[in-house]
This record gives C-alpha cells, structure tokens and sequence, in this order.
C-alpha cells in the first residue's frame, strides 16, 4: 500500500513529469521562468492547488458525475451519467479552490500572498492543472491515490520550473543570437531539459 | 622562413578589410593554437599562476589520450578475438588498407590490436573534429567571437564516449548537435549550461538508439555480439568479466571507458594540475557508494540491486564520466561546496538510473546530463546561504 503510493509519488515527479514529458502547463511555465525566487513561489502555489483540486474533483467524479455514481442518494439515480459535465465541473472547482485560497492567505499568511501576487489567479488558467485531474479520472484513480497523484505532479512542475529557472538566471551572461533571444532559447532550455529528464523514461514502479 | 613568419605574412588578408575577413576566426585559431598569444592583461591583476584557458583546455586534451590509448587496444583486442572466433583472417573495408599495411589481425600481440583499435579510432576522431570546427568557426566568424580551444576538448570527448563501430555520418551528426545546441545557441565556450558532448552523446542515444546501445555495437566485427558488463547485470548474467581486467580495462564498451587504470592516471594529472576539481570527484564518488550500499541492504528480484559499490565504479562510463565529463568547469556547479553537492546529486543519480531503471543499464551520462541541469540552482542555494551567514554575523 505505502509502496504503491511511494511508487505513484515518484512516478508523478519523475517519470510522467507535467512540464517536461507531457509539456503542460507552458504559458507559465516559460512566462514565470525568469527568477528563482518567483519560480518557487508559484511552484509551491501549484503543488497547493493541485495537492487540494485533484482530490476535490476525484470525489465530484465518484460521488456525482460517474455513470451510476449518485446511487448513494437513492437507487433511482442508477442510470444517470453526468460524465458530459466533467470539463465545467473541473474547471469551476479549480476556479473556486483558487478563489478560496487565494482569500485564505490574503487574510491569513499576507506575505506568502504578497510574494505570489498575480501568480496566484493565473493558475486557474493553467493547464497542467485541469490535467491533473483529466489524468486522475483517465486512469481511475481512487481517494488516495488522487492526493498522492496530485501531490506529486505539483512537486514534478515545481521542481522543473525551479530547474528552468536556476537553467534562465545562468543565461543572462550567455550572449544568444539576435534571433533567438527570449522566447526562443528558453524554448531550447526546455527541450534540452526535457533530454535530461529522459534518463527516466522506462522506469516501471 | 619558420612557421610564425609564414602565419605573419598571410595574416593581413584575414584582418578586417582583408579579402578573407570572413575566414578570422579560422585563422586566429590556428594561429592561437600554435603559439602562445603575446596580448597580456594591462593593468594590475592578481595572478598567481598562468593557468589559461588554453592551457587548461590543451592539458585535458592531452590527458584524454591516455584513455583513448587503452580504449584502442581494448577495441582492437576484442575486435581480434572476435574476428579469430568467426574465423576471418581480414576486413573487408577500406580499414583493412591501413591495418594490413601495418600490421595483422593477431590479438595475442599488443601492437596489432592497437593499431587495429586506432583504425576505428582515428578516422571516427578526424571526422568529429571536422565536423564540428566547421560549425565553430561559421558560427565564430557570424557572431565574432573566437574559436577557442575548448573545441578540442569537446570533440575527444565526444569522440571518446562512442562505441567503435559507430558509423562515421552519425558521429559527425551528434557533435553538430553538441556543437550547435548545446553551445554555440548560448554564445560559445563558457555560456553554455550543458556539456555539449554529452548533450552530443545523449542526443544520439536517443535519436539512434540501435546503434548506440543493444549487444551488436560493442565489438568492431560486423555481426558479432557481446554485451557489456552493465548490460549482463542488468539482464541477470554472470558476466565473464573480472574485477581486475574491468579495471585495467579488457572489457568490451566505447573507447574511451574501458580502462579505469588509464581514466585514473589521466585524473591523477588533472588533479596534480589543478584543472579538475577534487570536490566533484568526491561528491560522485560519496554519492554513488551510499546509494548503492543503501541498494545492496534491499533485498529485490532485481539483479543490479546486489551490485557492491567497488563494481559500479569499474564499468560503463562512470570512471570516464567522473574524471572528464562532470568536472567540465562550464557545466558544473561555480561554488566550492555547490561543487560537492553537485558531485553528490551525480552519483547518487547515476547509481538510481543503472539500478532502478531497466531502459537504461548506463546511467552516467544523462546523470551527469541531470547534475548540469541543477547546478546553477545549487550554486544560487550556496550563494543564497552564504549571504545568510553573513548577514548574520553583520
């Protein structure tokens, strides 16, 4: 059980990392790529949302939108499939986890909201996000797997974004062609970050 | 007339105005390289030794041979037994032109298998070189900066970490890949965050995996099999191979990393010289062995989980890679305790890769792949600590 779970973990950072094998999330992911410390202020923030939005749309999934899944308010329900609604169930639940968060450290740790800002908003409209909990229900994740699940995949961007970031703050002595300043290079980080991450391709847990 | 006048004399015509201005770099490397530049720091500067660039690039050049020696007679020996196995008495190929004016195709005898291993050798290495000094110096004489010796480090290197019977186009391939994108989009030498020979390297692994791992490459006999070391662990085969002879280096593998002896004595001189950093070589070292260790006290089905440390340190790359790969100034972690970190996360990487994971039975290059990729957010953490401390104390 711990095994499995510690094998998910690993897999989700890893392995089937969200920025760097499936390459979600990418808007962010190179727009707030330039400072490390802002890198890991929005990694923390998505680790958070994606810790808290994939287990609150697991349990949407397997309690209401699930073909049968409402059965447990009464057995009339068995037929109903509600699965045509994920996408707008996802995406609300993501907007208003984000809304609540963002109030609960507005009011309560006003510097960690300070250091997020804008960061914190533009999350909802980040994809790797709504994939987290896409994959969940693809691969059928249960309760626990989805928080692990969505735990890791935070920590995955997280670390690559943190990677990216320490990757761009080196690059400000690089002397890049005219043509490839900017979006360009990082974009040639990203990949040859992506070739490094390689390494743990075809790693079965 | 010496060679100095001669390069005097052609040298107006690559100035700017001159007819071939666009070919400076080329000449200026040629020129650079033959002899020592005579423009010196102006001013006040505190130097306590002359270690230059150029020296410190023309020593690690130098030192590769030493492994690429070893790596010769170790290609050429197998290649000789294998061809006695299968019964040829020759190649047919236009290798055969050189080696059968020299020498035969004896493994018993020293000199024929490194003359045989030198055949696959040379023209693999001129090739590289070729290759990519084209693209250096395009890329130098567009943007105007120097090609400078670190060049000729890139391409041994490279040329090192190939098996032998790698065909000639896909070397030149991958160090235009290393050259291109791992260097020169970034600015040339110094401004790149990956080696760009194993970012060569690792990009023909992935692009060309056939012939850059299985069993069929190892051995410069076409069609003939063996696999290496790493390879049978990792399958769960007693390897035929003993410690010994992995360490002098009889194995089968690509040149450069057959034989630990040769890797030492040629990190022994860097060390003494100061070019490489002990930190590193350290921190790979500690890293791996407790990794491994730790491995070793888990009981698993599979095989490279028993592997003892002294065993890893012996095969595949890790010797080549610790000695020449991650202690490349460039691409490594700036600060002395980063350094150490840095070393850490390598060999606790490469030691995970070759164990848990089956894809890949050598696990070096793309953990020292993954060490470059974090070194400069290690060297922002030393930083970030070091300034804590300080202010502390302010």
């Amino acid at each position: 059980m711990l095994e499995q779970y510690l094998g998910l973990f690993v897999r989700a950072i890893f392995i089937e990392n969200m920025a760097l094998t499936f390459f979600l999330g990418m808007c962010t992911f190179i727009a707030i790529s330039k400072k490390i410390s802002t890198a890991i202020g929005l990694g923390v923030a998505v680790v958070v949302v994606l810790g808290i939005t994939v287990p609150a749309n697991n349990l949407i999934y397997t309690y209401f939108l699930k073909e049968g899944a409402m059965t447990w308010i009464s057995a009339d329900f068995a037929s109903v499939d509600l699965s045509f609604l994920t996408f707008l169930a996802y995406i609300g639940v993501i907007a208003a986890m984000v809304q609540i968060l963002e109030m609960f450290l507005d009011r309560f740790v006003p510097a960690l909201y300070n250091a997020l800002g804008v960061f914190l908003p533009l999350i909802t409209v980040n994809c790797a996000i709504l994939a987290g909990s896409l994959f969940m229900e693809e691969r059928d994740y249960n309760f626990g797997e989805s928080v692990v699940f969505g735990l890791g995949a935070g920590v995955g961007w997280a670390l690559a974004i943190t990677a990216l970031a320490g990757v761009r703050e080196k690059l400000k002595y690089s002397d890049v062609p005219e043509g490839l300043r900017g979006l360009g290079v990082t974009f040639i980080c990203v990949g040859l970050l992506s070739l490094c991450f390689m390494s743990f391709g075809g790693i079965d847990i | 007339m010496g060679l100095r006048s001669i390069l005097d004399s052609i040298e107006p015509h690559f100035e700017k105005g001159g007819k071939l201005e666009a070919l400076y770099p080329a000449y200026e490397a040629i020129d650079t390289a033959l002899y020592t530049p005579d423009t010196v720091t102006a001013g006040a500067s505190h130097i306590r030794d002359g270690l230059n660039l150029k020296r410190i690039m023309i020593t690690v050049w130098a030192v590769a041979f030493i492994p690429a020696l070893a790596g010769a007679w170790s290609v050429g020996y197998h290649a000789n037994v294998a061809m006695a196995e299968v019964g040829l008495t020759e190649i047919n190929d236009w290798r055969d032109f050189f080696i059968g004016g020299l020498t035969s195709y004896d493994p018993t005898s020293i000199w024929d298998c490194v003359i045989h291993g030198l055949a696959y050798f040379i023209p693999l290495y001129v090739t590289v070189f070729m290759a990519g000094i084209i693209f250096e110096i395009w890329f130098a004489s567009k943007r105007g900066h120097e090609v400078n010796e670190g060049y000729f480090v890139t391409s041994i290197l490279f040329t090192l970490t190939l098996p032998a019977g790698t065909p000639l186009w896909m070397a030149a391939v991958g160090i235009i890949f290393g050259v291109v994108i791992g260097k020169e989009v970034f600015g040339g030498t110094g401004k790149n965050f990956l080696n760009p020979a194993l970012t060569g390297r690792a990009f023909l692994y992935f692009a060309y995996p056939a012939q850059m791992s299985g069993d069929a490459v190892w051995v410069a006999v076409d069609g003939y099999t063996m696999a290496t070391p790493l390879g049978d662990a990792a399958a769960g085969i007693e390897s035929s191979v003993s410690w010994m002879s992995a360490f002098l280096g009889n194995l089968p593998g690509s040149f450069g990393e057959t034989s630990v002896l040769a890797i030492l004595l040629a990190g022994a001189i860097l060390l003494m010289t100061r070019i490489a950093s002990w930190r590193v070589m350290l921190g790979i070292l500690v890293g791996t062995t407790v990794t491994t260790l730790l491995f070793n006290a888990i009981s698993s089905d599979n095989p490279m989980f028993a592997m003892p440390f002294y065993w890893h340190f012996v095969l595949g790359g890790f010797a080549f890679g610790t000695v020449f790969m991650a202690t490349d100034p460039v691409s490594a972690a700036m600060t002395d305790r980063g350094r150490l970190y840095y070393g850490i996360l390598i060999g606790v990487m490469c030691a995970l890769i070759r164990v848990v994971n089956p894809a890949f039975p050598e696990g070096m290059m793309l953990a020292i792949l993954f060490g470059n990729l974090f070194a400069p957010l290690i060297d922002h953490f030393v930083e970030q600590a070091n300034i804590k401390r300080r202010l502390a104390r302010v």
